[in-house]
Formats: C-alpha cells, structure tokens, sequence
C-alpha cells in the first residue's frame, strides 16, 4: 500500500544510534513502519512519514529517540494558541 | 518471590476505594461518573476469589450499534464510557491472555466481537471516555493508569505470569518496559486492528507488518466525516438563525441561490477533501481545501451568471473567489485532527500559511458583500 504522504523535512524525530541496543520495541510500536533492524540495530526508513505520535521515544529503554510528541490537529492548535496553552491536546 | 513483592503495594494501599473487591460495596467513588448501563452487552458474572468479573458477549446487539451509530455523528460522544475495571470473554483461568482496553465503549465492543470463541480477560483503563490512540496520546491510556489498574484489580492472583496483550495505538502513551519492570508482566503490543488479533494469536503473538501499519483508506475516512460535518453543520444552522432574526429587520439573505454556494463549500472542505484526500494535488489540507472550493467558486460565478462572456460582475465574481476557497480550506485543515498521518509540526507548519491567508481573504470578502448589501455596488 502507498503511504500517505504530509510535508516534507518537517519532523522532530531524531535517532542517536550510538545508544540503541537493537531490541526492536520502535521497529514494533511505529505505525508507520519507519523502523527497521539492520544489523543489530535500528534503522530509520524515511522521516518524512512520522507522525510525531511519540510512541518509539516512549518505548525505546534506551532513550535513544527524542521527538516532540503531539497531535497534528489544526483545531487543537488553534485553541491552545487562543487560551495560551503550551500543550496541545484533542478534545 | 517475585509475585510475593509485586503484591505489597496492594497490600500497603490505604485507599479504601481501590482496592477491588475488599472495599465495600456501598463505598462510593470519589467523583460519581456515568457508565453505560452493563445491559444486553454482559451476559453473565464471574465468581472467582478475587471478586465478581462480568463476562460480555463477543457479538453486539442492536443496542451497541444503535450506540455506535449515533457516536459516529457526534452524538452523546462524549458519555459512551463503560465502567474500568476487569472483564472476561468464555471462561478463562490463571493462563489466559489478558487484552487491554480504552473504556470508550465503541473501542470496547470493537475489541470483544474480534474474541469470539477466545477465553480471556479484558482489563479496562479510565481513559474519561476516549478511544485508545487519542488517550495514548494524552497520557489517559499510560504507564501509571495501566499499573494502577493491575493493583486495583489484582491481577497479579489471577494471572501470576500472565501476558498484558495492549493495542498497539497505545504505544504513544504506555512504555511497555516500565510496565514489565514494575509489574511483571509480560507485555506485548497487539495488531493496530482488533480484526487481526485472532491472526496474530495464531502467529504466536507476532504481527505481519500489515497489522502494524495504520491505515487511511476510503472507508477509514468515510466512517469519520460525519463527526465534522454534524458539527459544521451546527453552524451553519446558527448563521440561518441570524439570517432569520436579520429577516425580521428588513434585509432578506435567505433564499437558496444566496445561501447555496456556501453550503457547497462547507460540503467540499468537511466532505469531499476527506474522502479524495490521497487524490487532490498538494500536500497541505488547506491547500487541498482551497483548491476545490477555487473550482466551486468559478463554477458558481459562472451558473448564476457573474461571469460571463460579455460581463464581469467583479464584485459579486470576487466575493464568491474570496469566501468559498477560504471556507473550505478552514474545513478541509480541520481533517488534520481526524488524519492518521499529520504531525504536529507539519501542520503548524502549514498553519503559518494557512491561517492568516484565509483570515485575509475571509475578511476581504466579507467586507465586499457587506458592501454589496449596503448598496456600494
């Protein structure tokens, strides 16, 4: 199946190899298959399909994910902009 | 040894109110909260030692459907929540897998039709009401209410080396080690769909990289426009209701030909975009938004006859070009939120552009119709 596809070079996601140790939990947990393992290690397919959920830098022991989490929803960053809320949440 | 430690918390918890079914009866809960009544849906209890467990039915009757049907149009969404705690399919014992689940009801009934002829538990987290990848993402669905649902439910008794089965949506708000470290148990993230579980269980709990990928196809869309268009629609009822009272005061807006090509640009911005999405040129929403409410306002310039080959009513013409796009680029950037694929900097991203250039345009066409009924024109 062809995935969607949203902007590109826009993600916060960054990997630090030097800390992975090849478990495979953000190969498993990302629902948009941008992990692999290559070699006893992660590897990353193609940035521009993250969504930014944070599920991988939740589940990777190892800290070696960081990325802003957060929901690409217009609506609720139109009202945390407006009630002047740092986070932006759904609902 | 192991589940002798895990077991102290429970033990230690001076809570009297969560502590399952050593808390009496008649306590009541600290903040009251409305559960869907357990009618139709639980056919049966549970005795085992640590309490009494509800067993649902894996199959829905016109009373969950009736439910669901009236969630998808955005109606009592927010109050279809089902009681959390701990549930059972067929009969299942001290080996049995144990799924957990959101305790919006539709997330809920989705999950035990996909059990049927399965003996297991379902253990519910409080997550106010909300499907599982929303409350993931809020943190709801999260490490600390998973390990607190475990205690309060003494899970460790009933299934002392029991494998946890969690969606994978649930990712984003659950780290899966914490959970093992704190708990024992074993975790695991199921299939993105409940539909693959049995598939997954057959495959000794591994997942085809088809059930983990997420889907955004033509039904997966359909399926979540109504929730929008309910609420847009809402809104427009409200501008009927001030071209109504505005009626009463001499000026007269209501009449279909006036009123139709802003409904025609709600319907592309909250209904076509989301179903053609994949199909539209450009990847901002706004843009796609913007494109076909473009082609809507061309089309309707020249039906009612503001362009044509000989005449250029430019006022009327360039209200339509101003208004109708920037309506359905502002809906059309809302399907951000029901996408399975947006990230919050991409859409803040296109949010720069998009926003102040739709408030110019809606603000520029607005003064030129209010121009136009003042009689400038």
């Amino acid at each position: 199946m062809k995935p969607h596809r949203y902007l590109k070079n826009v993600t916060t996601l960054a990997y630090y190899p030097e800390k992975c140790t090849g478990c495979g939990r953000c190969v498993e947990v990302c629902p948009h298959r941008l992990f692999y393992l290559q070699d006893g290690k992660a590897a990353v397919r193609d940035r521009d399909l993250c969504m930014e959920c944070g599920a991988c830098r939740r589940n990777c022991p190892w800290e070696a994910i960081a990325v802003r989490p957060g929901v690409g929803c217009a609506w609720a960053i139109m009202l945390s902009e407006l009630k002047g809320n740092k986070a932006v949440v759904c609902g | 040894m192991t589940d002798q430690k895990l077991q102290g918390p429970i033990v230690e918890c001076e809570c009297a109110g969560c502590c399952g079914s050593s808390a009496p009866e008649d306590q009541p809960e600290p903040v009251k909260k409305k559960y869907v009544a357990e009618v139709g849906w639980v056919v049966n209890k549970l005795e085992i030692p640590i309490g009494s467990v509800p067993v649902v039915s894996t199959e829905l009757n016109w009373r969950d459907r009736a439910g669901a049907v009236l969630v998808r149009f955005g109606l009592r969404r927010m109050s279809y929540a089902l009681r959390p705690g701990l549930y059972a399919v067929g009969r299942p014992n001290s080996s049995s897998y144990v799924f957990v689940s959101a305790n919006y009801k539709l997330s809920f009934d989705h999950l035990r039709t996909h059990l049927s002829g399965l003996d297991a538990w379902i253990l519910v987290l409080d997550t106010a009401g909300i499907n599982v990848w929303c409350a993931a993402g809020k943190g709801s669905f999260g490490t600390e209410e998973l390990i607190q649902r475990i205690r309060e439910t003494r899970l460790f008794q009933l299934v002392p080396r029991g494998t946890l089965i969690l969606p994978q949506l649930a990712a984003p708000g659950v780290a899966a080690h914490e959970v093992s470290k704190r708990t024992g148990f074993k975790v695991v993230y199921g299939p993105v769909r409940a539909a693959d579980i049995k598939s997954f269980l057959a495959r000794g709990l591994m997942a085809t990289e088809e059930m983990r990928q997420v889907r955004f196809n033509f039904l997966d869309r359909l399926v979540l426009i109504p929730v929008d268009l309910t609420l847009w629609l809402k809104y427009l009822l409200l501008g009927i209701v001030i071209l109504l009272a505005l009626r009463g005061l001499g000026l007269n807006l209501l009449h279909w030909p006036a009123l139709y090509p802003y409904l025609g640009a709600i319907i592309i911005g909250s209904v076509l975009v989301p179903a053609f999405l994949p199909w539209i040129p450009g990847r901002p929403f706004a843009w796609k938004g913007w494109l076909l409410g473009l082609l809507w306002a061309l089309w309707i310039n020249v039906e009612q006859g503001f362009i044509t080959a000989s005449s250029f009513a430019w006022a009327k013409a360039m209200t339509n070009f101003l208004l109708l796009p920037a309506i359905s680029a502002f809906l059309a950037l809302n399907f951000t939120g029901s996408s399975t694929y947006t990230s919050l900097s991409g859409v803040v991203r296109e949010m720069k552009v998009a926003i102040p250039a739709i408030l110019m345009a809606a603000g520029l066409g607005f003064g030129l119709l209010i121009a136009q009924l003042a009689g400038a024109f």
